[in-house]
């Protein structure tokens, strides 16, 4: 028992729980149709990553990740996907509530509507906001012809692009919490006095404030890797549009040293990520 | 009866002559269940609501509190019409079942919430809340979150906090079924107490008689949606008028036709009773009042006397309660050693013989 106890302390800090467990004498008794496939399912998943690590330059990485351009591609990627963040958390969280609190016909259709930017590729979402915003655009054309505002092509069309995609998952995060969150706090809350926003703001929001921290995370991650709506949608200019998915791209084909290097940022960036959501997501089963 | 059903009428029922206190009929439609109650108390007077589980007691207390729209009826506190009108705009206090103390604030800022949402400023709703918390003994925990309050004492914050709007009406819903029997002691006596502090008019629902009766001055029984019984405690606990009532006072209750000192029972057989009615009646005698034979008896000291069979025994208290099948089912309470000479057992059959001196027979 203490042999599996120690190896097991060693997978606790992989998989962030002890219910995990996994002596390897568990693995005795596994059938070898599964074990197979399921080591190769393994490999597949996590040599790439190993290969990205055992080719990356690392004698020259700081000359590379120092560089104007990654920087710049860097700079706009962080303050893109943390502006589309914003966006996703003023306009999702009271998306979410009407989801889960608001009682009106139509809701579940609403809900499956929400959620198609999580399963469109990124491409037709960014196809479709240039038919929406772009010049000339249902919507665009009249942002264009009131406030002399245009998306396409620019800084505000990357945040927009990224928002349409990373939002859903801000959504469903939330709402998912505020469907497990007591509505009769709210009730409570009213029966004190506080009108329905007040419950929501003093009462609700911090209950759920787990549950929107993590979906925030998502959603900035996925902001942040947001390739396909991005360049359909607001182009590839660096200093101006072109994130770091977008500049890895590039690099690719003209210096894949410098693409390797990007790669490993955002690898690193996405290690963080799974670090800081660990307790919530891998425990959670 | 009349005697007594009058002064069960003087006490309190009705809001006084200048409208002050409650005067609802609250009726809600739920799909199949209809709630249709009225209720009517003074201010000062503690009403509470008795019922089985899903009799509609925890709906009436929502549609008070406004959670829920009446379908039909009226409400009127004080004299203001509250019907139509939002939960938070309405002078109602409710302590909710587990409380729902909001896990995220201190017991301080718990009770504080509400002065604050009524207006009052951040420092002035917190010197309100200390206050009440120094009311209910609570001084010492006014910083701790409410998961690191005891039952009892999470109790008091959630009345702190109702009480710290200053509402014209307190609901209470099921106060003590979240504590354990040993608080529920504790906390049943300390809720009397500010219970009967309390000016204003306040409801509480409960499942429990003895909290009903210890707690309320006056018992409103609902069952499937419909006011079966009201009366003070006393009054209801000697004329039950359901057989949920009297199973829960402990009582054998029959319905019958009273002719002088007889009553023909709708169950079958004939009961001699001490009173002398006409008409429907209610028949009732506790269960200590039957006595137990193993052959017919021969005396004729006893008129009511039913052939039994023993479906079921339990203990009670120090005693074995009897249910009987037969002529007449009736529980009966023996000693021990009674049950043992008697050699009772399910299926055994016995003899039952009730004095008409022990019975008690009302009108219907």
């Amino acid at each position: 028992m203490t042999d599996v106890d120690k190896s097991g302390a060693a997978a606790d800090t992989l998989t962030g729980g002890p219910r995990r467990r996994r002596g390897p004498a568990r693995l005795r008794g596994v059938p070898l149709p599964l074990l197979v496939p399921g080591l190769v399912g393994l490999a597949f998943l996590v040599l790439p990553l190993i290969a990205l690590l055992v080719r990356a330059p690392w004698r020259s990485l700081p000359d590379l990740l120092t560089s104007t351009e990654v920087w710049q591609a860097l700079q706009l990627s962080l303050v893109c996907a943390t502006a589309a963040t914003v966006v996703s958390l003023v306009l999702g969280v009271p998306l979410a509530w009407l989801l889960a609190r608001a009682d009106f016909p139509g809701r579940g259709f609403l809900r499956a509507l929400v959620t198609l930017p999580l399963v469109l590729p990124p491409v037709v979402g960014g196809v479709a906001l240039l038919m929406a915003l772009g010049r000339n655009g249902v919507v665009g054309k009249w942002l264009d012809a009131w406030f002399g505002v245009t998306l396409p092509f620019t800084t505000a069309g990357v945040v927009v692009a990224e928002a349409f995609v990373a939002m859903p998952f801000l959504v469903i995060s939330v709402e998912g919490t505020l469907r497990a969150a007591d509505p009769r706090y709210e009730e409570a809350a009213t029966t004190l006095g506080a009108s329905r926003f007040t419950a929501f703001r003093r009462v609700t929001l911090p209950l759920i404030a787990p549950g929107i921290a993590a979906g925030a995370v998502l959603a900035w991650a996925r902001a942040l890797g947001e390739f396909g709506a991005t360049i359909t949608f607001a182009g590839n200019f660096p200093g101006r549009t072109q994130t770091m998915p977008l500049a890895v791209y590039l690099a690719l084909q003209s210096d894949p040293e410098a693409a390797i290097a990007l790669s490993l940022v955002l690898l690193a960036v996405s290690i963080a990520v799974l670090a800081g959501l660990r307790d919530r997501w891998m425990t959670a089963s | 009866m009349t005697q007594i059903e009058k002064t069960a009428h003087d006490d309190g029922a009705a809001p006084t002559p200048t409208g002050e206190g409650l005067d609802a009929r609250l009726v809600v439609q739920r799909g199949r269940f209809r709630l249709d109650a009225t209720l009517k108390a003074a201010p000062g007077d503690v009403v509470a609501l008795l019922g089985p589980n899903g009799a509609g007691k925890t709906t009436a207390l929502r549609a008070l509190a406004g959670l829920i729209p009446l379908t039909e009826g009226h409400l009127r506190l004080d004299g203001d019409s509250l019907e139509g009108m939002p939960p938070e705009a309405r002078p109602v206090g409710v302590v909710f079942q587990d409380y729902l103390l909001f896990p995220h604030l201190t017991a301080l800022d718990n009770v504080a919430f509400g002065p604050r949402c009524h207006g009052a400023t951040k420092a002035e709703s917190r010197a309100q809340a200390t206050e009440w918390l120094e009311r209910m003994g609570l001084a010492e925990h006014a910083g701790a979150k409410p998961r690191r309050l005891s039952g009892g004492q999470a109790q008091r914050v959630a009345l702190a906090r109702a009480l710290a709007t200053h509402p014209r009406l307190l609901l209470l819903d099921e106060p003590l079924a979240a504590l354990d029997a040993r608080t529920r002691l504790d906390v049943r006596a300390q809720l009397r107490r500010h219970l009967a502090d309390f000016e204003a008019v306040a409801v509480l629902v409960t499942h429990d008689p003895l909290d009903a009766m210890v707690l309320a001055d006056r018992l409103i029984v609902i069952e499937e949606g419909r006011v079966v019984q009201e009366g003070t405690p006393g009054d209801i606990a000697r004329h039950p008028r359901t057989d949920y009532i009297a199973h829960l006072v402990g009582l054998n209750l029959y319905p019958g036709q009273a002719e002088g000192h007889t009553v023909r029972l709708d169950a079958g057989p004939a009961i001699t009773t001490a009173e002398e009615l006409t008409g429907p009646v209610f028949v009732t005698f506790p269960p200590s009042a039957v006595t137990l034979h193993r052959d017919r008896p021969t005396g004729a000291s006893a008129r009511n006397l039913w052939h039994c069979e023993v479906a079921g025994l339990e203990t009670h208290g120090d005693q074995i309660r009897a249910a009987l099948t037969g002529e007449l089912p009736l529980t009966a309470d023996l000693t021990t050693i009674a049950a043992a000479e008697l050699g009772l057992h399910p299926g055994a059959a016995v003899w039952a013989t009730v004095k008409a001196a022990q019975t008690h027979a009302y009108p219907a």
